[in-house]
C-alpha cells in the first residue's frame, strides 16, 4: 500500500516537472511528427520489397512507435544524473519510502510520456497517410510499447546509478541502442536480410515485439508473432525492472 | 539515540584501498547536540552517510533511534532526518513542492505536509521565496531550503553535515537558534562543522576526527581547556610604508625607522607594549613580528578593552588591534601535534 503511494508520489512530481518544462513539450510533439514526414514516404517507393503486400503504413508505423519507445526511454537516466549530481536521490532514499517505488515513480512517468507520443504519432499517421490499424491491435500494442518503455527506462537508470556521468551514459547507450535498432528490423524488415544477418537478429528480443506489434496493427491477433513476441517483451521487461529495482536498493549505490 | 561501536568503511577505487572511517565508537544521548568536528577528509560526512543508511559500513555496529543500521536500515530512516553537505533540490523544481514532497515521502498526510513546510519557509526567512524555482535562489537561500528539507518531517533525530557553510552570519546565527529550539523540544542532533564556535555555540559534545579516527572527545569547554588560548595583536600605527614616504623621510629612503625625526625606534615601542600589556591582562605568551605584537591570552574578548585603555594611558598610538579566537586548527594542533591546515601534506611542523 505505501509502495503504491509512495510510486504515485513520485509519478505525480516528475509529471509535474515536465509539465513545466517547456521543451519537453516540444519535443513530444516534434520528435514523431519528423519520423513520419521525413522518413515514411522514403517507404512507400519501396512497394512489396518493404510490406509484402500490405500498406506499407500499417508496417512502418508500429516499427516507429518501438523506435520512440527504445530512444525516448533509454534516455531517461540522462535526468537521473543531474538528480544524483543535485542530491536529490539522496533525499529520497534517507526516507522510509521504499526504493523501489522511487524508480517506479520515474518509470511510471516515462511510461506516460511514450503512451503520449505514441498517440499522437498514430494519429498523425492515421489523418495525415491514412492508416488504418485494428483498433483492438492498436491498444495491446500500446500495452507492449508501455511495457518495452518501462523495461528501457528501468535499465537506462541502472546505467546511471552505475555511471553517475552523462558522458559515460551516452558512450553506453550508443554502443547498445544502436546495433539493437539495426538488428531489429525496426527501420526495414528482416525479410531483406541474408541469412546470416537474420540469425544475429533472431537473438534480439526488440525483433519479436516488433514483429508482434505489426501483426496487431494488421488486426492479425492469432499470428503466432503475437504470443511469441508478447511473451519475450513481457520476460525482458520484468527482467529489466527487477535489475532496475535492485540496483537502486543496494545500500551504496 | 545512538550506539555505534567500531564502525569502519573502506572505499576501494582504483589506486588502492581508501580507509575511510576507521572503527569509531559514537554514543549520543537523547535530546543532546553532538559535533563532529574535523579537517577536510576526516571522515565526517562518511560516517553521517553510514548512520543514515545511505552507505554500508565494511565493519561495526551500529543502533540507531533504536533500529539496529543492518537489520532494519527502513526503520532508522522513519525516524531520522538528513542534511547532506552538497545539497538536497532540484534546480527546476519549486521550493515549497519540494518541500512538501520530502514530508510526504516520510508519510506525512498532504495536509499536514503543507502545514509543515509553511512554518518552515516562514522559520527560515524563505516565506517569499516559496514558489521559486531552486534555481532562482541565492546559495545562502538555497542552502536554507536543502536544511528545511531535513527538518520538514519533524524527525526526533536530525543529522546535518556542515549546516552553516555557506550561509551568512545572520542566517547562520538563526539556524544556530532554531537547533536550540528543536533541542529544547527533546529532539536529538548530529551535526558536522569546521568551526569550533559553532561547535562551542551548539554542541553540548564534540568528537573531534581526523583520519578515519575520533582523536579527542567532550564538551567544548574541556576541549578548549587544551588549547593555548586567544591570540589579540596589535598593529602599531606610523609604521606603515607610506610613512617612510612623508615629508620627514623622503630624503631618507631607508626602512629604518629609528632614523625617523621625533620618533622612538621600532623595537623599543614594541618592548613598551609587551610590558604595558603583560601589566594590564594576563598574557600567557607573546610574540613581536615587525610593528605587530601578538599576545596569548585566556579570553581575548575579555583583554581587549583593558589593553587599548593601558596602551592609550601608556600614549602608544595604534593603528589596528585584532583577535583571533582559538580555531580548530589550535584544538587540532593541541590532540594531534599537527596544524589542521597541515593534515593533508604530511608536513608535521614542530608544535609548541
Ligand atoms: N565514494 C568514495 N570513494 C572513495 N573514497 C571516498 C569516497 N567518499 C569519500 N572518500 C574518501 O574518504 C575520506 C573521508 O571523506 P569524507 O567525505 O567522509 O570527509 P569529511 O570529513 O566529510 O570531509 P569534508 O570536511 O571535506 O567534508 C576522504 O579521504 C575521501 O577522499
Ligand atoms: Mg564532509
Amino acid at each position: 500500500m505505501n509502495a503504491v503511494r509512495d510510486t504515485g508520489l513520485i509519478f505525480h512530481n516528475h509529471v509535474r516537472q515536465n509539465l513545466r518544462n517547456p521543451t519537453w513539450v516540444i519535443i513530444l510533439v516534434v520528435q514523431p511528427l519528423l519520423y513520419l514526414v521525413l522518413f515514411g514516404p522514403l517507404l512507400e517507393n519501396l512497394g512489396a520489397a518493404y510490406a509484402g503486400g500490405v500498406d506499407p503504413w500499417l508496417v512502418f508505423t508500429p516499427g516507429m512507435i518501438l523506435m520512440i519507445a527504445i530512444f525516448g526511454s533509454a534516455f531517461a537516466g540522462f535526468g537521473m544524473v543531474v538528480e544524483l549530481r543535485s542530491g536529490v536521490i539522496e533525499r529520497e532514499r534517507v526516507t522510509p519510502a521504499s526504493r523501489t517505488a522511487l524508480l517506479l515513480g520515474r518509470v511510471a512517468k516515462d511510461v506516460l510520456v511514450l503512451l503520449m507520443q505514441s498517440l499522437l504519432l498514430v494519429a498523425i499517421a492515421v489523418l495525415a497517410f491514412g492508416v488504418r490499424p485494428s483498433p483492438a491491435g492498436l491498444a495491446l500494442t500500446l500495452l507492449l510499447i508501455a511495457l518495452v518503455g518501462a523495461g528501457f527506462a528501468s535499465a537506462s537508470y541502472m546505467l546511471a546509478l552505475r555511471t553517475r556521468s552523462e558522458g559515460g551514459m551516452a558512450s553506453v547507450l550508443n554502443s547498445i541502442t544502436v546495433p539493437l535498432l539495426l538488428l531489429s528490423g525496426i527501420l526495414l524488415p528482416m525479410t531483406l536480410a541474408p541469412g546470416w544477418l537474420e540469425g544475429i537478429s533472431r537473438a534480439n528480443p526488440l525483433s519479436y515485439t516488433v514483429d508482434a506489434i505489426r501483426a496487431l496493427f494488421a488486426g492479425e491477433f492469432a499470428a503466432s508473432e503475437v504470443a511469441v513476441g508478447s511473451a519475450v517483451t513481457v520476460v525482458v521487461a520484468v527482467l529489466l525492472a527487477v535489475a532496475g529495482a535492485r540496483t537502486f536498493r543496494r545500500d551504496n549505490a | 539515540m545512538i550506539t555505534a561501536r567500531n564502525l569502519a568503511r573502506t572505499f576501494t577505487t582504483r589506486s588502492g584501498p581508501v580507509e575511510a572511517v576507521r572503527g569509531v565508537d559514537i554514543d549520543v544521548a537523547e535530546g543532546e547536540i553532538v559535533g563532529l568536528l574535523g579537517p577536510n577528509g576526516a571522515g565526517k560526512t562518511t560516517t553521517l552517510r553510514m548512520l543514515t543508511t545511505l552507505l554500508g559500513a565494511t565493519g561495526g555496529e551500529a543502533t540507531v533511534a533504536g533500529h539496529d543500521l543492518r537489520r532494519d536500515p527502513r526503520g532508522v530512516r522513519s525516524s531520522i532526518g538528513y542534511v547532506a553537505q552538497g545539497g538536497a533540490s532540484l534546480d527546476e523544481a519549486v521550493v515549497i513542492e519540494e518541500l512538501v514532497l520530502q514530508a510526504r515521502l516520510f508519510g506525512l498526510s498532504k495536509t499536514a505536509a503543507l502545514v509543515n513546510a509553511e512554518e518552515l519557509v516562514t522559520t527560515f526567512g524563505l516565506r517569499d521565496l516559496r514558489q521559486r524555482a531552486c534555481k532562482q535562489l541565492s546559495g545562502g537561500q538555497r542552502r536554507r531550503v536543502d536544511i528545511s528539507l531535513g527538518l520538514v518531517h519533524r524527525p526526533r533525530l536530525i543529522f546535518l553535515d556542515e549546516p552553516t557553510t555557506g550561509l551568512d552570519p545572520q542566517s547562520r546565527t538563526n539556524l544556530w537558534e532554531h537547533i536550540r529550539k528543536l533541542r529544547a523540544g527533546g529532539v536529538t542532533i548530529v551535526l558536522t562543522t569546521h568551526y569550533l564556535d559553532e561547535a562551542d555555540a551548539l554542541c553540548d559534545r564534540v568528537l573531534v576526527m581526523d583520519q578515519g579516527t575520533i582523536v579527542a572527545e567532550g564538551s567544548p569547554d574541556e576541549l578548549k581547556q587544551r588549547i593555548t588560548g586567544d591570540i589579540v595583536t596589535i598593529e602599531l600605527a606610523g609604521t606603515e610604508h607610506v610613512d617612510l614616504h612623508d615629508e620627514h623621510t623622503l630624503h631618507d629612503d631607508t626602512f629604518d625607522e629609528g632614523a625617523q625625526p621625533g620618533r622612538p625606534k621600532l623595537h623599543s615601542r614594541t618592548d613598551d607594549v609587551v610590558q604595558v600589556a603583560r601589566a594590564a591582562v594576563d598574557v600567557r605568551s607573546t610574540l613581536v613580528e615587525h610593528h605587530r605584537i601578538h599576545v596569548t591570552v585566556d579570553r581575548g574578548d575579555q583583554s581587549i578593552i583593558p589593553l587599548l585603555r593601558a596602551l592609550d594611558a601608556a600614549g602608544i598610538n595604534i593603528a589596528a588591534i585584532t583577535m583571533k579566537r582559538p580555531s580548530l586548527d589550535d584544538v587540532f594542533l593541541t590532540v594531534t601535534g599537527r596544524s589542521l591546515s597541515d593534515a593533508e601534506q604530511d608536513v608535521a611542523p614542530a608544535a609548541a
